[in-house]
């Protein structure tokens, strides 16, 4: 297929509509092809750019004290409506609250994720992706020490396929945190590292199952620590990577 | 003994988390900040007047945006918009361009958001509205889809037209430095 043909449906792609099968063709093709890559990270951080301005505008707090109180439960003059309606009130607030809640959850979910997938592409993007290069772990380590509120253990790598290129600091919802980049395979790895407390309300650990991602990720949480390895790597070698990371913290 | 309106109790419930979305959402469209106040309060009311017609399970969110937006196209400015917007018939075809370093990206690296946004602005109300409940309320098709009454394809095809109207509406800016 030309790259035009590609192309067209690009920004379905990005916008995670193209049908599941069509997604896994489209991730083959964008990574082994450098022109449609490119186009595709330009599109990302027009995304980005987008998503940043478009929330502009805030509500003054007493326009929502005022919407507030013109919708709010007003006490009702019959008894017997109230109580027949009884059952339907715990019924539909329960539902009111487990729907918002789900629908707050998911779209903080996703914007978590989609904000993770936008770190790693832009540092990859980026002519200087590290501000400490070294392959040493014990080099690594203590650089951050100072710039982030917390400490991390790195994993010794020896027998293992992975090397590490170096980190950085990073920010995600206004949370600083760690940002390490490996190498497998020709492949770059992010491994991004953040106070668990800092995300909580945006993650919800009974289904993190990222999707629609044009890439493989992973996401646990250890020692009150969040942790997300991202990459186009295999899953089988993002997995690995995880694992070493959780067996050393 | 008083009791409480259930119905009152439930709307409140769902309806106030969406409260500063949609209020951005309605200020981006009237691009004002009274008329926008005015468009959410008189969205809040329609909605608790029709909450008894919505059915739960279904989604409450894109059914709070089709009453803004559907308030919005009845008010003055919502008419004088929607009397400048590009025809449907014009909105066939993807956007082919390949999107290589320009200027318009280097511009949207550069994290201006008031560029970004002044471009926004600049945006026909039909593009702006479904690039925004793309882009910044990360609906998804379907969910643009119900919101703005119209199939999935012109979703497609009008978001396809809005990004390329963004990317023209940057390049006179950027050149102007």
């Amino acid at each position: 297929m030309l790259c035009e043909s590609w192309r067209a449906k690009l920004d379905t792609y990005l916008d995670g509509e193209l049908p599941e099968e069509e997604m896994r063709t489209f991730d083959a093709h964008v990574r082994g092809c450098p022109s449609c890559s490119s186009d595709a990270l330009m599109r990302v951080q027009r995304k980005r750019a987008i998503h940043v301005a478009g929330k502009r505008f805030a509500p003054s707090a007493e326009f929502r004290k005022r919407v507030q109180r013109s919708i709010a439960a007003k006490p009702q003059r019959s008894l017997s409506m109230g109580w027949m309606l009884a059952a339907a009130v715990a019924v539909m607030v329960a539902a009111g609250v487990l729907t918002s809640t789900y629908v707050g959850t998911r779209s903080g979910r996703n914007r978590v994720f989609s904000e993770i997938a936008d770190l790693h592409v832009e540092t990859l993007a980026s002519s200087s992706p590290v501000d400490v290069v070294s392959t040493d772990r014990h080099t690594v380590k203590p650089w951050f020490q100072g710039k982030i509120p917390f400490a991390f253990n790195l994993p010794e790598l020896q027998n293992s396929e992975f090397s590490l290129l170096g980190g950085r600091m990073t920010y995600l919802e206004q949370t600083p945190g760690a940002h390490l980049i490996y190498d497998v395979r020709k492949h770059h790895i992010s491994v991004f590292v953040f106070q668990e407390r800092s995300l909580r309300a945006k993650l919800d650990e009974n289904s993190l199952s990222p999707k629609n991602l044009p890439f493989n990720m992973e996401t646990w949480s250890q020692g009150g620590l969040r942790y997300f390895v991202i990459g186009d790597a295999s899953a089988a070698d993002i997995d690995s990577l995880a694992k070493l990371f959780k067996a050393a913290s | 003994m008083s009791g409480v309106s259930p119905q009152s109790e439930s709307f409140e419930a769902l309806a106030m988390p969406l409260f500063d979305q949609l209020y951005n959402f309605a200020h981006w469209l009237t691009q004002n900040r009274e008329e926008a106040e005015d468009l959410v309060q008189e969205t809040y009311a329609k909605a608790l007047k029709g909450f008894s017609s919505f059915q739960l399970g279904t989604n409450f969110r894109a059914w709070m945006y089709r009453i803004l937006r559907n308030t919005f196209l009845t008010s003055r400015t919502g008419l004088k918009a929607a009397s400048t917007v590009p025809l449907d018939s014009q909105e066939d075809g993807p956007e082919l361009a390949v999107e290589n370093e320009n200027p318009e990206t280097i511009l949207m690296r550069s994290s201006d958001s008031g560029v970004v946004q002044s471009a926004i602005d600049g945006l026909p109300v039909n593009y702006r509205e479904v690039l925004l409940l793309c882009e910044v309320e990360e609906m998804s098709y379907q969910e643009i889809a119900e919101t703005l009454s119209i199939p999935i394809g012109t979703v497609m095809s009008r978001l396809s037209r809005a990004r390329k109207a963004l990317r023209d509406g940057l390049r006179p800016k950027f050149q102007r430095g």
